[in-house]
């Protein structure tokens, strides 16, 4: 807990740094209406009106906070907590296909990982092909992945999930490729000596022996799951979901929205990466690796 | 149906010899021929696939298909070469890990700072980032400038988490050494810290390669010049020109790879005397 004082002084200077930053950027606009209207503006006029634009370059973190108890607790309280305005309806749109997306990409990651674990050939023709993968700025292609699945006939979850799947099943072959090998050659040998066949010493040794990697991928996995569904709503046309908030955000001028929704994605990313966090100190503590 | 049974025939034959070759001793040549002849097995499997369902075009295009395209265009293929990843991309990268190198050292003299900003660091690098490509691209405009804002955004945190990471990996053993040398903090920082730093480094810095990219394409999408990688992909989806995707595809995988694989490179020969490196 000693690291809390600092973290909140760099919070609150980041903070400070917003705020300072937004009437940097907002006072050219602020300025040319003052003029256009002909008044002089003081020093705390100036302030107030930089904080309190409609469309801000930089809109100030308590506009933000209002927009988002606007599109989040009111809807709610006005019992349209699903209506296509709030940002609930959205965030649970791109949560629904970031999940699919990361459950498909995880189970594609262990078994691509047992695949090259158990087999030689495999492991030497898929494993570079793996990496490569990830070199490739696949993101690129969403767009048209989301048009091909379209056309033959494959809409609404999947296409998105598609691309979360593929940037997800990477951290979680590699990491799984790691964990399943590091059981060490003596307990590899107490097996044998034990005559287990191959399929108790996957069940018994490898796989608890893996799971402290698997749930370090499973976090990166999960990051990048989010940016996979955020990115594939891009192209369909601003629909529906958190991306979709943020293209047309970006086509209005809606600064404020934009904001909301990347706070929204920044929350989102964060309780999910907890609870996977938390999944994992219960887990190995029942395992006793704790 | 004869094309089906070839791309069948192909996969077997691929198949069968690199399990024969994944069971010879392991040399360099096994080690390169063996992914090498998957690659070529898929992208067979693909022509005869394609031809012998008669995929259209618009869905899949033959491998040899994107060959032609990416031979008859290749002028587009090098003007949105050089917006998206030289002017984009790599300026961005410049630009991103450099500050984050800077202020890593600045950090790492005050204790207080850097435990305040680790966590937020690692949480920050956690955050689907590509969401500010919206925002900077209004600040920035159309052009390059505004994608290479996006990129230096990017490879901002992960280039920063592990410089500071990498500096604290002395002991107190080699710093005590360095003192009874009568080393100064510049003299240690620069003999001992940084290149222990380096293996730490080397990863931030491959990390940001694809990162680079990533931003580069996507930030286009949310308005670009009327050239770029990113720009020719979203319209060329839109007029259902998947050869020329296809082929932007080809050129961002060989970016991509050539500069994770130069970047990797240089880590070889500037960090050879780390235990990750030795054979």
């Amino acid at each position: 807990m000693r690291n809390v004082g600092p973290i909140l002084t760099v919070v609150a200077a980041l903070f400070l740094l917003w705020y300072g930053a937004a009437i940097q950027l907002n006072k050219p606009w602020a300025l040319d209406k003052a003029q256009r209207a002909g008044v002089e503006l003081s020093f705390n006029e100036l302030v107030a009106d930089t904080w309190s634009q409609k469309k801000p370059k930089l809109p100030v973190p308590h506009q933000v906070g209002a927009e988002l108890w606007k599109t989040t607790g009111e809807m709610v309280a006005k019992g349209r907590a699903f209506s296509k305005r709030s940002l609930l309806y959205h965030s649970w749109v791109t949560f629904s296909s970031t999940m699919l997306g990361f459950v498909l990409g995880t189970l594609l990651g262990i078994a691509l990982a047992v695949g090259i674990v158990y087999n030689r050939t495999i492991d030497m023709s898929v494993m570079p092909w793996v990496i490569a993968s990830q070199t490739i700025p696949i993101l690129a292609i969403a767009p048209m992945i989301i048009v091909v699945l379209n056309a033959v006939g494959i809409s609404g979850l999947l296409p998105k999930a598609m691309i979360s799947m593929y940037l997800s099943f990477f951290p979680v072959v590699v990491g799984m490729v790691k964990g399943l090998r590091s059981p060490s050659g003596m307990q590899l040998d107490q097996m044998r000596t034990w005559n287990a066949s191959p399929s108790q010493t996957f069940w018994r040794l490898r796989l608890p022996s893996s799971m402290p990697y698997l749930f370090t991928s499973l976090k990166i996995a999960m990051a990048a799951s989010l940016v996979g569904a955020i990115v594939g709503e891009l192209p369909t046309g601003a629909v529906a979901g958190l991306g979709a908030r943020l293209l047309a955000g970006s086509y209005y001028g809606q600064t404020i929205q934009i904001w909301s929704a990347l706070i929204m994605a920044a929350t989102l990313a964060a309780i999910l990466v907890g609870l996977i966090g938390l999944l994992q100190r219960m887990t190995l503590r029942r395992m006793g690796m704790l | 149906m004869g094309w089906v049974s070839f791309a069948f025939l192909a996969w077997l034959v691929g198949w069968r010899i690199n399990s024969w070759l994944a069971h010879l001793p392991r040399t360099r040549a096994t080690a390169l021929g063996v992914p090498i002849i998957f690659g070529v097995t898929v992208i067979a499997i693909w022509e005869c696939l394609v031809r012998g369902l008669e995929i259209s075009p618009v869905l899949l295009p033959a491998p040899t298909q994107i060959a032609q395209t990416f031979a008859a265009s290749t002028a587009i293929l090098w003007e949105d070469f050089v917006q998206t990843v030289l002017k984009g991309a790599l300026s961005g990268y410049i630009l991103g890990s450099g500050s984050a190198f800077l202020i890593a050292i600045a950090v790492d003299r005050f204790p207080f700072l850097q435990r305040g900003l680790l966590p937020i660091g690692n949480f920050v690098a956690a955050l689907p980032i590509i969401g500010m490509a919206p925002i900077l691209v209004m600040w920035f405009g159309f052009d390059w400038q505004s994608k290479a804002a996006v990129v230096v955004v990017m490879v901002f945190f992960p280039m920063l988490v592990n410089t500071v990471q990498g500096l604290q990996d002395t002991d107190a053993m080699q710093r005590d050494l360095m003192r009874t040398y009568a080393a100064g903090y510049w003299k240690t920082l620069l003999k001992l810290r940084l290149p222990a730093a380096m293996p730490f480094i080397f990863n931030g810095l491959k990390i940001a390669t694809t990162l680079a990219l990533i931003g580069a394409i996507v930030a286009e999408f949310f308005g670009s010049p009327v050239r770029g990688m990113g720009f020719r992909i979203s319209t060329s989806v839109g007029q259902l020109a998947m050869d020329l995707v296809w082929a932007e595809i080809v050129v961002a995988a060989i970016v991509g790879s050539g500069f994770y694989g130069g970047v990797a490179l240089l880590e070889k020969t500037m960090t050879f005397w780390h235990p990750s490196q030795r054979r």
